[in-house]
This record gives C-alpha cells, sequence and structure tokens, in this order.
C-alpha cells in the first residue's frame, strides 16, 4: 500500500515574475475586448469577447490557482466539473430551442 | 501539537510510540504527510468551488436564454451602464487577484511583512471595487433602472430622453412591449452583479481575518494552506466577472 508511487503536489511555488506576467495579460485583454466590442462584427461581437473571456479565466485559473502545478486528481475533477456544467447547459438550451421550434 | 508533545514529554508507552514519525505541528494525525494534507484540503476546496460554478451557471443560463429572446432590450439596457466603471472595475478586480497572488508568494517564501502588505493591497482594491459597483448602482436608481422597486421604461420608448447615450448610439425607441423586456435585462444585471458583489463581501471578511492573522505571524512558518485556498475563492469569484462584464457592459456597443 505504502509502496505505491503516490503523485502529491510538490507544492510548487510560481513566483512573481510569472504572476506579473499573467496580470499584465489580464490587462491588456480586459483592454483589448472593450476596444473589440466597439468593433461591429456581427454575431461574432459575443463570440469575440466570450473567447476573450475564457483565455483570461483560462490564465486566471492556470497560473493564479495553480491548477498548471497541481495534481492529476484536481485537474480530473475541474475538468469534469466543467464538463458536467457545460452538459447542464446544453441539455437546457436544447430543450428550450426545440420547445419554441420555428418561433424563433 | 499536543499530541505528539504528549508522546514526547511524559508517555513511556513504547507502542502508542511507535510509527510516531517527526512531522510539523500543523499535519494532523489521519494524513501521512503535509503533502497529502495540502492536496486533500485543496482538493475539498475545488469541490466547494464546483458548486459554486453550479450556481452561477444557472444565472448564466437564464441570461443566456433571455438574451436570445429579447436581444434588442439587452443591447440598450446594457448601453445604458457605464463602460467607464464597468471596465475600471474589471482592471481593479484582476489587479487584486494579482496581489493576492503575489500574498500567496510571500506565505510559501516566509515573508511575514510582504504577506500582510499583499493582504492590505488586496483588502484596499476589494474595497474600492465594492465602492465603484455602489456608484453605478446609486446611478441606477437615479436613472429609474432598478426592477421592481424603481424602474421605468422612459429610456427605452424615448432613447432621447437620456442624451447622453442616446448621442453616443442613436438607439431607436423599443417597440412591440420590448421596452418592458429592458426590466428582465436589469433584474439579470441586479441579480447576478449583486450575488457576485455579496461573494466579494464574504471574502472581505475573511481577508480582515486573514490580515490579523498574518500580522501575529501565521501562514508564515511553512502552514499556508489557508492563505492558498483563500486565494482559490478570491481569484474564483474575480472569474466570475470576468464573465459578468463582457456579458453585461459589452453587449453590442458599437451603434
Amino acid at each position: 500500500m505504502s509502496e505505491q508511487t503516490e503523485e502529491h503536489t510538490a507544492q510548487h511555488i510560481v513566483g512573481p515574475k510569472v504572476y506579473a506576467a499573467v496580470g499584465l495579460a489580464l490587462l491588456v485583454l480586459t483592454a483589448s475586448t472593450c476596444a473589440i466590442s466597439y468593433v461591429e462584427l456581427g454575431v461574432f461581437n459575443a463570440v469575440v469577447a466570450l473567447t476573450i473571456a475564457v483565455i483570461k479565466a483560462s490564465l486566471v485559473v492556470l497560473f493564479f490557482m495553480h491548477v498548471k502545478y497541481s495534481n492529476k486528481l484536481t485537474k480530473l475533477t475541474i475538468g469534469s466539473g466543467l464538463f458536467i456544467f457545460l452538459g447542464l447547459i446544453t441539455m437546457t438550451m436544447a430543450d428550450y430551442i426545440s420547445r419554441a421550434w420555428g418561433r424563433w | 501539537m499536543s499530541d505528539s508533545t504528549a508522546i514526547a514529554n511524559g508517555a513511556v508507552d513504547e507502542a502508542a510510540n511507535a510509527g510516531h514519525a517527526e512531522h510539523p505541528p500543523y499535519q494532523r494525525h489521519h494524513f501521512e504527510s503535509v503533502a497529502q494534507q495540502f492536496d486533500a484540503t485543496n482538493f475539498a476546496m475545488w469541490l466547494f468551488l464546483l458548486t459554486e460554478v453550479m450556481f452561477f451557471g444557472g444565472m448564466f443560463t437564464a441570461y443566456m436564454i433571455l438574451r436570445n429572446w429579447y436581444y434588442p432590450a439587452f443591447v440598450e439596457g446594457s448601453h445604458h451602464l457605464s463602460i467607464f466603471w464597468g471596465t475600471t472595475n474589471t482592471a481593479v478586480l484582476i489587479t487584486s487577484s494579482f496581489t493576492l497572488a503575489m500574498g500567496v508568494w510571500c506565505a510559501q517564501t516566509r515573508r511575514k511583512k510582504g504577506l500582510v502588505f499583499f493582504l492590505l493591497l488586496t483588502f484596499v482594491l476589494g474595497i474600492a471595487f465594492l465602492c465603484i459597483k455602489g456608484i453605478e448602482w446609486h446611478q441606477e436608481w437615479v436613472d429609474y433602472h432598478v426592477p421592481g422597486l424603481h424602474f421605468s421604461q422612459a429610456d427605452f420608448l424615448n432613447p432621447k430622453l437620456d442624451p447622453a447615450v442616446y448621442n453616443e448610439y442613436h438607439d431607436k425607441p423599443l417597440i412591440g412591449g420590448m421596452a418592458a423586456k429592458t426590466e428582465e435585462y436589469f433584474f439579470l444585471y441586479f441579480a447576478m452583479t449583486g450575488m457576485h458583489a455579496l461573494h466579494m463581501v464574504v471574502g472581505i471578511g475573511i481577508l480582515v481575518f486573514l490580515i490579523f492573522r498574518a500580522m501575529q505571524g501565521a501562514y508564515t512558518e511553512g502552514h499556508y494552506t489557508f492563505v492558498e485556498n483563500f486565494g482559490l475563492y478570491w481569484h474564483f469569484v474575480d472569474i466570475i466577472w470576468i464573465f459578468l462584464y463582457p456579458l453585461l457592459y459589452l453587449i453590442s456597443r458599437h451603434t
């Protein structure tokens, strides 16, 4: 039992340089998402805004929340949680779309 | 701590002592190692955050459905939010996440003064965020944009009533009952930013506790799990705002 190779977070320490770079990237992305919203892109306005938001959230999760350096259990837990969340949204939307079929 | 010292000091009981290896005072006995203890706590924190994802997820789903149905109302509603304060607040919150991440680093590298400094900075930025939110909510009250309590469709039936917004976006009057749907946009706006602000208030409360404990020298003696896990909470609240900002403020800013 104790001979099993256990995978523990070596409590990797992320340094100030990485934090500063990520913080700066987040501010730049905030400015750009604000600027892009003034450009007419049709339906792609929402796509671009959400893509930038997802990139920003990923940066926060990976570096500020240390998930890039965490163990597989944590990564898998977060992944499956988000998967279920997206599944629930998809099923809800499928219901709404199909009920009002043709009346959009 | 009490367990280990009791055994080390008095008890001659070899059986109880057997297998009791040296460990830091903050390691609980049901964990094999500090690393295992850290992982377990970290894992639990993530499970909690996932329930929070589901909690906010309900509101995001409602937003998505209503936005699809009443898109023109959502566009004009968002034109009446302050892009300046919204963007400023996003920057404030992102900076507070950065300062808290620096606080975690100070705790990890046992810098007591640095930890207190960055926690205080995070506290100030958190308060600043709530103040700016207060300015915006006050403006919405003045403009009759608070659903249920202080709401009027006038700005959407006749956009020229609000010259500042009209001159920038030249919104056309909403017709066929669509103007009434702006109330649903503002309902979601207050529900989502309100729930987010409530999380900020809770976070700031915990932060005050952390600051006092950090000034007493806690967290910089190797046991920084509380700071790390509070950081996860704070960054999570930041992520919620990262999505609220484009969804509420940036629906369609072009004219």
